[in-house]
C-alpha cells in the first residue's frame, strides 16, 4: 500500500473524520510530503467521505498547500513592499545563481524549491525568507549564500 | 498645536506579564457584567484595523442565549507592515491566553482557539508549552476552559473574521455576508467573540489596573496605547507602543529620516499621506478631531524622496490580486483590472486620463466588494494615484 495512504488514515484518526479537521489533515500531509498529490487529495476525500472536488477546492485556496511536487527544502522570499525596497531582488538573484533554478521552479536533485511569497511579518528585518518553517531575516547576498550553504551541506 | 496631538510613549503591552493568575483569579471573582462595563468605560476598541468596540462585542455575545459559544484570537497577522502580533504572542503569551479564559467567563464560553498564520509555525512549541501551563492552572482554580491553536495556511483573507470561520471549518477562506455577526452565528454557527492578539492584550491591562488608567490615555474617540509596527525608510525600524491620537508630523519627527516623503498608513490596506498632509494627519479612530484622524492595525510604512509611489503601489496591487478570494467579482476582477490599467499608463499605452476612470471602478469596488479587503483596495489607489499622479505617468 501507498506510505501516503496510511500516513492519511493516521492523520484522520488524529483529527477526526470531520470536515472541519480537514486543513489540518492537508497540512499534516504537505509537513511530510511538501505537497500535495492528486492521489493524496482522492486518498483524503475518500477518509472524511467529501467529494474530491471539495477537497481539492480547499487545498489549491491556500498558497501554502502546494499541489505540485516540491523539494526538500522550500525557500520562501518575501517580495511584499518593505522586502522589496530593502533589497529583496538581489538576494533573490544570490539564491538563483547559487541553486541554477528560477522562481516557482525546483532543482534537479529534487531538495530546493524555490518561491515568492507576500508579507511574512518581518518588515522591520527586511529581507526576510522562510526555509520551509525557518525564518531567516535582515538578508544580504552573503548572507543568504551562507546560510544556503548549510543547507546544501547537511542535505 | 494642543499637547494632545503629540507623540507620547506608553508601556503596557509588554511589562509585567508575572502577575497572570492574580489578574486572572481577581477577574473571575467579578460579575461578567462588571467586567463588560469595565471594557465599555474603556472605550478599547479593536486593535486589528477595523476598531469596533471591544465591550460591545463582548457583550452582545454574551446576551445571545446558548450552549456553546467560542473565544477566538485572531494571529492571522497578514497585513504588509504589521508585526506586533507575532511579539506579543512570543513575549508575552499569558496575557493573551488569560484574556481569552476571562472572556470565556463573560461570554459563557468554554473552548479558545488561536487562528495562527503558516508563516508563524516557529511560535508553536513556546506558545503550546505556556498554553499546558495555563490550563494546568485553570484546572487548579477549577476554571473550565480549553485553548487550542488552529494553523492558518498562507491566505491573508482569512485575517477576516468570517473568512477565518470558513478556514477553520476546512472551507475555503471565502468571507461571509455580515450580518449575521459573528456574535450571533460565528465559528460553526455558534455565537462567538472573535478578537485581535493586541486588543486581547489590552483587555488584560484594563482589567488589572482599571478602566481610567487605560481611558487617560489617547485622546477623545481615540483612547488608550497601541502598538505600532515601523517600517521602511526609518532609522529605527520596531514595534513601539505610543498612545493613540498623535500627529503624523510628530511621528515622523521621531522616526523619519529626515527625507520622509509619505506615510503609508495601516499597511496596503490603509491610505498613504504625503507630506504636506502629516501637519492635518492624526492617527486614531475616526472622530471629531480637527484635520483628518486615520485609523491603523498598527503599520506604518515610511518611504523617503528615493522611492518610486509607482513602485508601490504596484507592489501594493499585486498583493491584493494574489490575496483576492476571487469569489465576487468586483474584488476579483477589479484588482486585475488596476494593475494592468497602471501599468498599461506607465507604458503610455493608455492616455493619463485612464487613471479617472480606474478611480471610478475603485468607487465601484468600495461599494460592491463583498468583504473588507475589496472595499479597502481603493484606500492606498486613491491616495497614492491623487498625490502621486505624475509619478503613475512619468
Amino acid at each position: 500500500m501507498n506510505p501516503v495512504s496510511d500516513l492519511i488514515k493516521n492523520l484522520a484518526d488524529q483529527h477526526g473524520r470531520n470536515r472541519k479537521n480537514l486543513l489540518p489533515i492537508l497540512q499534516g500531509v504537505v509537513e511530510q510530503e511538501k505537497y500535495l498529490s492528486e492521489y493524496s487529495m482522492i486518498e483524503i476525500a475518500r477518509e472524511l467521505d467529501l467529494p474530491a472536488s471539495e477537497v481539492y477546492g480547499t487545498a489549491t485556496f491556500y498558497s501554502f498547500l502546494e499541489y505540485k511536487k516540491m523539494g526538500k527544502y522550500i525557500i520562501r522570499i518575501c517580495k511584499t513592499i518593505t522586502c522589496s525596497m530593502k533589497g529583496k531582488n538581489q538576494v533573490l538573484l544570490a539564491i538563483q545563481d547559487m541553486l541554477k533554478i528560477n522562481v516557482g521552479e525546483t532543482s534537479s536533485d529534487g531538495n530546493f524549491s524555490l518561491l515568492q511569497t507576500n508579507c511574512l511579518g518581518f518588515c522591520h528585518k527586511a529581507p526576510a525568507m522562510l526555509i520551509n518553517n525557518e525564518v531567516y531575516t535582515d538578508l544580504t547576498p552573503e548572507k543568504v549564500r551562507d546560510i544556503l550553504s548549510g543547507y546544501l551541506k547537511k542535505k | 498645536m494642543t499637547e494632545s496631538y503629540q507623540l507620547k510613549r506608553a508601556d503596557f503591552i509588554f511589562k509585567n506579564e508575572n502577575d497572570w493568575e492574580e489578574v486572572m483569579s481577581k477577574s473571575f471573582s467579578r460579575t461578567p457584567q462588571e467586567l463588560i462595563n469595565e471594557l465599555i468605560s474603556s472605550e478599547l476598541k479593536g486593535r486589528g484595523g477595523a476598531g469596533f468596540p471591544t465591550g460591545l462585542k463582548w457583550k452582545l455575545t454574551a446576551e445571545v442565549v446558548g450552549d456553546t459559544k467560542y473565544v477566538i484570537c485572531n494571529a492571522d497577522e497578514g497585513e504588509p507592515g504589521t508585526f506586533k502580533d507575532r511579539e506579543i504572542l512570543s513575549m508575552v503569551p499569558f496575557k493573551v491566553l488569560t484574556s481569552m479564559a476571562v472572556c470565556g467567563y463573560v461570554i459563557g464560553a468554554k473552548e479558545g482557539y488561536i487562528y495562527l498564520r503558516g508563516e508563524y509555525f516557529f511560535l508553536l512549541p513556546e506558545l503550546n508549552k505556556a498554553i499546558s501551563e495555563f490550563e494546568y492552572y485553570c484546572k487548579e482554580i477549577n476554571v473550565d476552559f480549553t485553548i487550542r491553536i488552529f494553523m492558518g495556511s498562507g491566505a491573508y483573507i482569512c485575517g477576516e473574521e468570517t473568512a477565518l470561520f470558513e478556514s477553520m471549518e476546512g472551507k475555503r477562506g471565502e468571507p461571509r455576508n455580515k450580518p449575521p455577526f459573528p456574535s450571533d452565528f460565528g465559528y460553526l454557527g455558534k455565537p462567538t467573540v472573535i478578537n485581535n492578539v493586541e486588543t486581547l492584550a489590552h483587555t488584560y491591562t484594563i482589567f488589572k489596573y482599571g478602566a481610567k488608567r487605560f481611558y487617560d490615555l489617547g485622546v477623545q474617540y481615540s483612547r488608550g496605547s497601541k502598538l505600532f509596527s515601523v517600517s521602511g525608510d526609518t532609522p529605527k525600524p520596531g514595534i513601539y507602543e505610543l498612545e493613540l491620537g498623535m500627529s503624523l508630523y510628530d511621528f515622523v519627527d521621531e522616526f523619519g529620516d529626515g527625507d520622509t516623503k509619505a506615510v503609508q498608513v495601516g499597511g496596503a490596506s490603509g491610505f498613504l499621506v504625503p507630506r504636506k498632509r502629516f501637519q492635518e494627519t492624526a492617527i486614531g479612530y475616526q472622530g471629531k478631531l480637527v484635520g483628518i484622524s486615520l485609523p491603523t492595525g498598527g503599520s506604518m510604512m515610511l518611504f523617503n524622496s528615493s522611492r518610486s509611489m509607482y513602485n508601490v503601489l504596484d507592489n501594493y496591487l499585486e498583493f491584493f490580486r494574489e490575496e483576492s478570494c476571487g469569489q465576487c467579482t468586483p474584488c476579483r476582477v477589479g484588482c486585475q483590472q488596476l494593475l494592468k490599467g497602471i501599468k498599461a499608463v506607465k507604458r503610455g499605452e493608455k492616455k493619463t486620463q485612464y487613471l479617472d476612470k480606474l478611480l471610478r471602478l475603485t468607487d465601484t469596488m468600495k461599494l460592491t466588494a463583498k468583504c473588507g479587503l475589496g472595499q479597502s483596495v481603493a484606500n492606498s489607489f486613491s491616495s497614492i494615484v491623487e498625490n502621486f499622479r505624475e509619478e503613475m505617468i512619468y
